[in-house]
């Protein structure tokens, strides 16, 4: 295979004493879609922080497009990728298109105006995430899915080669996560990579190119969503029995084993 | 250009345009226009503006719009700097100059506090925001008292005007470098402007986004300093305006900070021209500290916004 374009190399990772990532080998490759699962804390947001440069790990090294991450100025690395936070609590009543607009920031000149272009790029991204309608409205009014869809838009004018999405469907219903998981397979077709952390299991199987399971700071598995959603692999990462179905295509259908049965009632009138 | 002498606005604009045709009978007039109410207009505009603009880059440093040099305790530092110059600085030889100076370095003092205070995560919540601003007051409060009681500066109505904020004790000299601090504060600020906006994503999307966000926050420490140690030298505790001003401009303009510091800059001017001609007219021969005023409209609209945010529940 090809150089990735974003490759952690045995990263290490420390935050207040505890150990957060420990060797974690990954690469993301050009035009992949690459879906990251674990349980909650085994450092998938952690991870991205490291790619984005607002942590830095203890050990280890990040390689973008070959180059040592440390290489790039803030700027530099703000055109090259960009990050979809699971939610950002704005304080002050931009609208939406306004909050789409600053992620031309890092294309912006001097004097920080957006050009006809930019304004341009900004309405299709809006059209493309289906936000067309939120355009005028003060992002304070917005609900936690709407608030997603305007950051996912953000993350999209800033037209960078790499994409990362932390959670980005978590708020929305099913129609609409699955209108963002179709975006972003197109915006792979078209070569963009992307990183994207899911809990939703089945939708990563589905849209995802390949998955990288992640388990106490440390990568249990990574390869084709078969390889990776397996019962062994889902008990080790969720501490969960599964059943693993496969669709007409292949795909894998994860179903967690049905809850524990509740005691039969008993007969006996001393208890 | 009113005051308690009456002057027809024909006098005092033919006054003001000047011209040789001044007669001797109109000689008392060009005083009071020139001398008198042309200097503290202008003294008012420059710190009304210094003001307006630092609580717009405090709500964005610290991603609250309740954010103000006078609530947040800062204006009380710079005043506790002032202090202890006009108190103890005869005695190193240190003149009235270096007032301002003291008044910058203790704004950066408690602003670098204030940070330590808000932690990692650049974000003050309004419960923090009021506790530190509550205690910072009270400390700055408590020590300049003290102060000026061991100092003598305390016999007097001086104190009481720097606690209380008023235009009325400000040197014709010191207009001119609370105006160059005032453009230094906002030569500094204005480039910085698009990245007030995406500061308010959050610091880590502001990075994300390409900003060098430790940078921006020293330029901005250090351009609110400048200000607000300008601001309280000459004019003490002028509280509010930098909450009043930006809040109602947002609503207008809205929050993008590229409009918003130089307007901010315009509004906090006339704001504070118009409650300090009211401070001089209201008693007719007497003079209310300007602060009073401030206060009062102030105070009131702080509490608004603040039930508005619990409201809301977008702050803790």
């Amino acid at each position: 295979m090809s150089e990735p374009v974003l490759g952690f190399e045995r990263v290490s990772l420390r935050l207040g004493g505890r150990s957060v990532l420990r060797g974690v080998d990954l690469a993301l490759h050009a035009g992949e879609v690459l879906g990251l699962l674990g349980a909650n804390g085994a450092g998938k947001t952690s991870l991205l922080r490291i790619a984005t440069r607002v942590l830095a790990p203890e050990h280890g090294a990040l390689r973008l497009c070959g180059r040592p991450l440390e290489e790039f100025s803030r700027a530099e690395l703000a055109r090259r990728i960009a990050l979809v936070p699971q939610r950002s609590e704005i304080p002050f009543p931009f609208t939406a298109a306004e909050v789409v607009r600053m992620g031309r920031a890092p294309h912006l000149g001097l004097l920080g105006f957006e050009s006809r272009r930019d304004l341009v790029l900004v309405e299709r991204a809006m059209d493309e995430v289906g936000i067309r309608e939120l355009a005028g409205r003060s992002i304070l009014e917005l609900s936690g899915g709407e608030q997603q869809l305007v950051a996912l838009a953000r993350g999209l004018v800033q037209a960078t080669p790499i994409l990362l999405l932390d959670e980005p469907t978590a708020f929305l219903d099913l129609r609409h996560r699955v209108q963002v998981l179709r975006l972003v397979r197109a915006l792979a077709s078209a070569g963009q990579s992307v990183l994207v952390v899911s809990h939703d299991l089945g939708l990563a199987a589905r849209f995802c190119d390949r998955l990288a399971l992640l388990s106490r700071g440390e990568v249990l598995a990574a390869g084709s969503p078969a390889e990776v959603l397996t019962p062994a692999l889902l008990r080790a990462a969720f501490g969960i029995e599964a059943f693993v179905f496969r669709a007409p295509d292949g795909t894998p259908v994860v179903l967690p084993e049905a809850p524990a049965p509740a005691r039969e009632p008993s007969l006996d009138p001393q208890t | 250009m009113a005051g308690p002498a009456w002057l027809a606005p024909r006098e005092v604009l033919r006054i003001l345009l000047g011209g040789s045709s001044i007669s001797a009978s109109e000689l008392p007039a060009r005083d009071i226009v020139l001398r008198i109410r042309l200097p503290r207009l202008l003294l008012g505009g420059i710190v009304g503006a210094s003001l307006s603009v630092s609580g717009v880059l405090f709500q964005a440093l610290l991603r609250n719009p309740l954010a103000d040099p006078f609530v947040l305790g800062v204006s009380g530092g710079a005043a506790l700097g002032g202090i202890l110059v006009l108190g103890f600085g005869g005695a190193l030889g240190l003149g009235y100059a270096a007032v301002p100076p003291a008044a910058f370095l203790g704004s950066v003092a408690t602003a670098l506090l204030l940070f330590a205070v808000a932690g990692g995560r650049g974000r003050l919540s309004s419960t923090s925001l009021l506790l530190t601003g509550v205690v910072f007051n009270a400390i700055a409060s408590a020590a300049i008292v003290f102060v000026a009681s061991l100092s003598g500066l305390a016999e007097g109505t001086s104190i009481f005007l720097w606690l209380i904020g008023s235009l009325s004790a400000a040197r014709e000299s010191s207009t001119l470098m609370v105006a160059l601090f005032l453009l230094a504060g906002l030569a500094c600020v204005w480039p910085q402007a698009r990245r007030l906006d995406l500061l308010a994503l959050g610091e880590e999307s502001a990075a994300q986004l390409g900003v060098d966000v430790e940078r921006v926050k020293r330029i901005l420490l250090a351009a609110t300093s400048l200000m607000v140690g300008a601001a309280v030298s000459v004019s003490g505790l002028i509280g509010f305006v930098g909450l009043i001003i930006p809040h109602l401009l947002r609503l207008l303009l809205g929050p993008d900070h590229r409009l918003l510091v130089p307007a901010s800059a315009l509004g906090g001017a006339i704001f504070l021209i118009l409650c300090d001609t009211a401070a001089r007219t209201a008693l007719g021969g007497g003079e209310l500290p300007v602060g009073a005023i401030t206060a009062l409209a102030g105070g009131p609209l702080f509490l608004f916004l603040l039930r508005q945010q619990q409201r809301q529940s977008l702050l803790p």
